[in-house]
């Protein structure tokens, strides 16, 4: 099989977020449901980007489960992470530098 | 299709896949000697506990490790101050039918003449005759263990959900497969009840992820590295989600703690965390510590996960390193078994990564080094922890 032809992979319909199944530069990106997404940043390999807008404080799912909430509004097209997306349990702790 | 499986027979009925001499250190001081012991061969492995203050979870522990079915032969190495119960620790491997022998360093003359006497004792224990591959085995006949390590936004969606398949087709044969980590499956308590051979069962799986949470929120710090950030993981929940998928979709037949064993067939939970009020730091301090536990528990082989690239193996049972991403693999694949990365761009599907590891694994039962032995990776970490066996509402089936 040839590699992929979408560059984010939507693990569930209903997700707000998708996943970059290689590193991927700004521009108009392809969804693994067919959908064209403007990608504002660069984002890694297993990172994750907004498929919709999804305001502060809003319940943010992956694979059909909630991950965090989010601390800030992302608009679709967005790389979500410890930026804008905090955990309901034990917060998340980086490196000095922040994560990436 | 396949050749036929032999292990090696033990005294107490058990069979291995693995023929290891253990060398065990029973306090920090007598480290370097039991580590020049076992130096320069495969086969004999340095444990050990570095305390100098009894622990019944480690002699539990170390209980379980030298009576496993990979364990051969048995050295003891003490300083002689210690407070570990070397007696009892001897009298458990001996009733099991192992050789055991005991070398008290300050006994000995120090030193030199221990390390002289140990290699001496090890290399009778491997010339005697009996250690020999004679017993038909199937991989149902195993205890198979999974964990993940370095994990990163891919670990979830291929190498985890890759074991999650193993795992179904081995429970469902017969075989027995055993995951853990409470803190690392918080957000997914639910569901696992839901999967729970009993109602009972299913409130001791939420019950023993709400005292995981407890536990991590007194430590300060959850379950969660920076590397894992690193990798695309922005929450604990997210991370739980992801390493939940390595136990398949099958049902829950119960919950051990470290230093229990595995009763029966099926597929258990291995709750690494300690009981009553958090003391002596984390529930495992590093993925070792938890490899070690899955080993006690009787894990003949340990699959092992990761996306940013861990390199360890573990002393007595061979680990399968599955790589979640294909970048890393690129990177590091002298110290992979398997590139379930393809997954990610669609190269392959789940199963078929699924079917090689289930060859992978009777080819390693069989004999094949896996990389981190063929590197030399012989890991072993084991510290201080609060530890109950679990009773009958966490092991329905027992009888």
């Amino acid at each position: 099989m040839t590699p992929a032809a979408y560059a984010l992979l939507l693990l569930a319909a209903a997700d707000d977020v998708a996943i970059a199944v290689r590193d991927l530069e700004p521009g108009t990106v392809r969804t693994s449901a067919g959908r064209s997404l403007p990608l504002r940043e660069a984002v890694e390999l297993g990172h994750k980007v907004a498929v919709r807008h999804l305001r502060a404080g809003a319940d943010v799912v992956r694979f059909g489960m909630v991950i965090g909430t989010a601390t800030a509004d992302i608009a679709a097209g967005e790389w979500v992470h410890t930026h804008n997306l905090a955990s309901s349990y034990i917060p998340t702790v980086a490196r000095r530098g922040g994560a990436r | 299709m396949t050749e036929p499986l032999l292990g090696y027979p033990r005294a107490d009925g058990r069979i291995g896949i693995r023929d290891v001499v253990v060398v065990v250190y029973l306090v920090e001081c007598a480290r370097a000697v039991a580590d020049a012991i076992a130096s320069g061969r495969d086969d004999v492995h340095a444990i050990g506990f570095p305390g100098c203050y009894p622990s019944g979870y480690a002699a539990r522990m170390l209980e379980m490790l030298c009576t496993h079915p990979n364990v051969g032969a048995v050295a003891l190495v003490s300083l002689g101050c210690e407070g570990f119960d070397r007696e009892r620790l001897a009298d458990v491997v001996a009733a099991s039918g192992r050789p055991v022998t005991t070398l008290v360093i300050q006994q000995l003359g120090g030193t030199r003449s221990t390390v002289a006497r140990g290699r001496a004792w090890v290399d009778e224990a491997r010339s005697r005759a009996g250690a020999a591959r004679t017993v038909a085995i199937e991989l149902t006949d195993l205890v198979v263990g999974t964990i993940c390590g370095g994990s990163d936004g891919t670990s979830g969606i291929t190498a985890n959900p890759v074991v999650g398949r193993v795992f179904d087709r081995l429970v469902a044969a017969g075989g027995t497969a055993v995951f853990e980590e409470t803190g690392e499956l918080i957000g997914c308590e639910h569901h696992m009840a839901g999967r729970a051979v009993t109602p009972e069962l299913g409130r001791e799986i939420v019950e023993r992820v709400g005292k995981a949470m407890a536990y991590y929120t007194a430590m300060g710090h959850g379950s969660f590295a920076p590397g894992n950030a690193d990798g695309g993981l922005t929450t604990v929940e997210e991370k739980s989600l992801g390493a939940y998928a390595k136990s398949g979709s099958g049902p829950i037949h119960g919950v051990v703690t470290p230093g229990q064993p595995i009763p029966g067939p099926g597929l258990y939970l291995l709750d690494v965390v300690p009981e009553g009020p958090p003391r002596w730091g984390f529930p495992n301090i590093n993925d070792n510590a938890e490899i070690a536990e899955l080993i006690a528990a009787g894990s003949h082989v340990v699959l092992f996960t990761t996306g940013r690239g861990s390199v360890v193996g573990s002393a007595i049972s061979p680990v399968v390193k599955i790589c979640a991403n294909p970048q890393t693999y690129r990177r590091m694949s002298e110290d992979m078994d398997v590139d379930a990365g393809r997954i990610l761009d669609g190269r392959d599907g789940i199963d078929d990564v699924a079917d090689e590891v289930m060859q992978l694994l009777h080819a390693v039962a069989g004999g094949r080094p896996t990389a981190s032995e063929e590197l030399g990776h012989r890991e072993f970490v084991l510290t201080y922890k609060a530890s109950e066996p679990t009773g009958p509402s966490c092991l329905p089936l027992v009888r």
